[in-house]
């Protein structure tokens, strides 16, 4: 099922009890019904009192309508979600606010008052922030130095860090953000970073926050986090536009849900009247199922054996220190644990792309100790990267040649060191169809897709290569639940087909649902083994936290 | 109304466009007609037949020094290392063209190779160095540059000849001069090189476009981490650009040395052969045709130039700072591109 963690600590808090799965849907939808309904009394005194409406908002790319026809109007003080698919259009919509593209129809109005937004410039003085998935920070700034970039408070013509810094701190305190003014970017972690994002547009006085998929990149903690900052915004007048696809969050924090379907707005709800069922209906265009269906796996020979594994970072920090690890054919295993405790070395240690100290990797009984990428690609591993601009796309390529990038020399896509473009683009064509990636063609260049379809197609690529052993790491980030629902149906069939799985994830629900085995990490060891069906999300999360005592398990 | 093509064809035509007016502005400030400068240049290039075959004959090192410049650019290189590439081109072939004696079919792509070969093997250096040891390639070949230079004109005065400040001329059986291409152009220094830039413009374009060995350079400079994710050999790749690049500054010496002068004097400094290419990839953007293409403009540039302060009284300096304006806006092409937007969204 995929109700989650947060809402679930929630219900667990207000039951008095941990989970009880067949049980929670109904009561999740009474609470939000009681939570919703308040909510939208209160904001009743501000009704008809919009901050911002685009009205038949119309944004073609070459080849593609991005938008069409499409009504978004947000009140004061509110938070207002924006749903759609993977491509339905909604940060080309989000883009077309701040200024960054102008709509080839429709109208915009801010405050009553019709707007011409020409370039960000002018959605930041009519009080429009926004802050894109991919940050715009400089790393060897310090936090102030980021926020005050391009708006500095001078004293005697120099730059007065010091007012700054207060200022900075002033703000952070107001909104509960806790971020330290003096401390350097690169040092602070991801969920501060766009801490420091929100603040960049406070402090240029936006009341108007514009958030494109800002829980994609968060730890669960660090969600629960943004959620308590955003509720702290809203209670100082700030209106907030939040895109995201896990439904649980817009039923925890939003007051109204626009939904987007394939470019075409489909109209407004009021969170408290629906239920995740409905808005993920509404975005689809069909009935979504929530749990994963799959029959009990069975394991058969070890494809992946790791014995007694050390990898240091790129600092020299050893961050695998002695794992051992066992994935049968057959068989799913999860890695669950805490963002930094030695999953992404782990994985570029198997994967060859980083240098292993000492310890053995076995793939189907070869050893692929520090082996080439490409000669371990080649005994039949797959790997869906965590960082899928860094590592899993040629942005610049089109995306039907991004989907040979590790087969293109074999002989099906060249013939004597020619590439066979007929072969290369036939083949994305169908990769593009089964896996359902939107684009206007296999020609497009990647850098244009939405980032969900930028990672359907990674994942169609990898897993159509159909390997022994497919390492998937955070494969469902940024997908929409649609997507989500697909890609798991996809590792699960994999698994049916005879391969091994490993799949690492932060999201516990996904752990919980796909796994057929739980391999808990922490401090660069697999400190337990447990079945998902003898343990809860809190014993996992004690697990995971490092606590000796194993429940359930 | 404007596709994506039609943009990246636009841009430079209006850059040269706007390099030309902008040229037109300076000469009037300094007093002179810019109508009788242009018309001058013009008839510089193509007024009769020997300065045509020498346009055409001062084109050809430039494609291919600018081709060679663009296919680092292409892997994420910059090899500023052109101009020594040259020299040790135009070294090797010289030695090779008159230090033996063969039958032509043998001697004469012999001695090609031995250019591509020599600037292969300076491009190389630069290139290990920053795939083993993540020097960068413009510090390196900034300074083999230096080491070109000054080495070649050691080894002319002392190994190729005893003191003396020229080379011997390569033999028949190597020079890629021809009576008949001299006779047509009334004795120009035009030769069969052209024909050498051309086919090494097409099979930079297909290396690059069509072979698995193109794709893997196109990715690995885009994308390092990808590329190696997807199991290149980053190093490998790095070092086979650079080694490809200096080839074609190579052969850019070969013309000279075989072609245009038959032999190879000491230089107290750079050619500058190499240094412009930078301008005419740039120009070019990168690719093979557009490389070619922006060579010829350079070429008529520079040798239209000559006749400017006889024919028109405007000095050539002038048509350096032209040259210069025309690469700004290239290089400023953003604010073309911007201002074309632009009119699109008024057009609509
Ligand atoms: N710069 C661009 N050039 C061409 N097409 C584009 C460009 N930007 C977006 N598109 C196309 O517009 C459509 C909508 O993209 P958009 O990024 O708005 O989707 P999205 O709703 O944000 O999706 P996701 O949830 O995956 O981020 C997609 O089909 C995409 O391919
Ligand atoms: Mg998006």
């Amino acid at each position: 099922m995929k109700m989650n963690v947060m809402m679930e600590d929630i219900t667990g808090k207000m039951l008095g009890e941990s989970s009880n799965e067949e049980r929670i849907p109904d009561f999740h939808l009474a609470i939000f019904f009681v939570r919703s309904f308040k909510m939208s009394k209160k904001g009743v005194g501000f009704l008809e009192n919009y901050v911002v409406e685009m009205l038949n908002i119309r944004k073609e790319f070459p080849g593609i309508v991005a938008n069409n026809n499409i009504n978004l109007q947000v009140k004061q003080g509110e938070i207002h979600a924006l749903l759609g698919e993977n491509g339905a259009g909604k940060s080309t919509l989000m883009n077309v606010l701040f200024g960054l593209y102008q709509p080839e129809k429709g109208e915009i109005k801010v405050k009553g008052k019709k707007v011409h937004i020409t370039d960000p410039n002018v959605a930041n003085e009519l009080g429009i922030g926004m802050v894109h998935q991919h940050f715009m920070l400089v790393d060897t700034f310090s936090v102030t130095q980021n926020i005050i970039l391009g708006s500095e408070p001078r004293k005697y013509g120099m730059i007065d860090i010091k007012r700054a810094e207060k200022e900075v701190m002033e703000l952070s305190e107001r909104y509960g953000l806790k971020v330290d003014p003096k401390a350097k970017i690169r040092d602070i972690s991801v969920g501060m970073q766009q801490r420091v994002e929100i603040l960049k547009t406070l402090y240029r006085g936006a009341d108007v926050l514009i958030l494109d998929e800002p829980t994609a990149v968060l730890t669960p903690q660090e969600i629960k986090e943004l959620i308590a900052i955003m509720k702290s915004l809203i209670k100082e007048g700030i209106s907030i536009i939040l895109i995201t696809h896990k439904l649980k969050e817009i039923m925890e924090v939003c007051d109204r849900c626009t939904v987007i379907r394939k470019g075409e707005g489909i109209g407004t709800v009021n969170v408290a009247e629906s239920s995740p069922n409905e808005l993920a209906s509404l975005m689809v265009g069909r009935e979504i199922s929530f749990t994963t269906e799959k029959t009990p796996a069975t394991p058969k020979d070890n494809i992946l054996t790791i014995e007694n594994l050390r990898v240091k970072d790129s600092r020299g920090v050893e961050m695998v220190k002695g794992l051992g690890l066992e994935v049968k054919a057959g068989e799913i295993v999860g890695i669950a644990g805490v963002d930094g405790n030695g999953q992404s070395e782990l994985i570029e240690a198997i994967t060859g792309l980083s240098k292993v100290e000492s310890g053995k990797i076995l793939l189907n009984d070869k050893d692929i100790t520090n082996m080439s990428p490409r000669k371990i690609t080649e005994s039949g591993l797959s790997h869906i990267p965590q960082d899928r601009h860094k590592f899993g796309l040629v942005l610049d390529f089109p995306i039907g040649e991004n989907m040979v990038l590790q087969t293109y020399y074999q002989k099906t896509f060249s013939k004597n060191g020619v590439l066979s473009f007929n072969r290369i683009y036939d083949h994305a064509k169908k990769l593009i169809k089964e896996y359902d990636v939107r684009t206007p063609s296999e020609y497009t260049k990647a850098r244009a897709l939405s980032g969900g379809n930028q990672q359907k197609a990674i994942i169609a690529r990898e897993v159509d290569r159909s390997p022994d052993l497919i390492i998937a790491a955070q494969p469902t980030r940024g997908l929409d639940v649609g997507a989500i629902e697909f890609i798991h149906q996809k590792l699960i069939e994999e698994r049916d087909k005879g391969r091994a799985v490993l799949l690492i994830s932060f999201e516990l629900d996904e752990i919980m649902n796909v796994s057929d085995r739980i391999a808990v990490m922490f401090d660069g060891n697999i400190v337990a083994n447990v079945k998902p069906e003898e343990i809860n999300e809190q014993e996992l999360g004690l697990l995971m936290a490092g606590s000796k005592k194993v429940g359930g398990a | 109304m404007f596709s994506n093509r039609m943009f990246n064809i636009l841009v430079p035509i209006i850059s040269v466009f706007l390099g030309l007016v902008a040229g037109a502005i300076i000469m009037l400030g300094f007093g002179y007609n810019p109508i009788r400068g242009y018309i001058a240049l013009i008839d510089g290039a193509f007024g009769n037949a020997y300065f045509t075959g020498e346009t055409i004959r001062r084109v050809t090192p430039y494609i291919l020094t600018g081709l060679a410049v663009a296919f680092a650019f292409r892997a994420g290189l910059f090899n500023i290392g052109a101009e020594g590439q040259v020299i040790v081109g135009w070294l090797a072939a010289v030695w090779v063209g008159s230090s033996m004696e063969a039958p032509m079919i043998i001697h004469l792509p012999l001695a090609i190779l031995a250019a591509a070969v020599a600037g292969g093997l300076w491009g190389f250096v630069p290139g290990i160095l920053k795939a083993k040891l993540g020097v960068h390639e413009v510090i390196i070949t900034i300074m083999m540059n230096y080491i070109a230079l000054f080495l070649t004109n050691h080894l002319i005065r002392n190994v190729l000849t005893e003191t003396k400040d020229t080379t011997d001329r390569v033999l028949e059986s190597a020079s890629l001069a021809s009576n008949w291409i001299m006779e047509i152009t009334s004795f120009s220094r035009l030769h069969w090189g052209l024909l050498i830039a051309l086919a090494a413009a097409v099979i930079m374009w297909f290396l690059l476009e069509k072979t698995t060995t193109g794709y893997e350079l196109r990715s690995v400079g885009y994308n390092r981490h990808a590329s190696e994710y997807a199991g290149m050999k980053v190093g490998k790749n790095i070092v086979l650009a650079m080694v490809i690049s200096g080839g074609f500054a190579g052969l850019a010496g070969a013309m000279e040395g075989l072609g245009t002068f038959g032999y190879m004097p000491t230089h107290s400094s750079f050619t500058n052969i190499g240094f412009d290419g930078i301008a005419v990839a740039l120009l070019g953007g990168n690719a093979a045709f557009g490389t070619v293409i922006a060579a010829f403009l350079f070429g008529v540039l520079k040798e239209g130039s000559l006749n400017m302060p006889t024919e028109a009284g405007v000095p050539s300096e002038l048509v350096e700072i032209v040259i210069a304006l025309i690469i700004f806006f290239v290089a400023s092409s953003y604010i073309i591109r911007w201002a074309l937007l632009s009119l699109k969204k008024e057009g609509k």
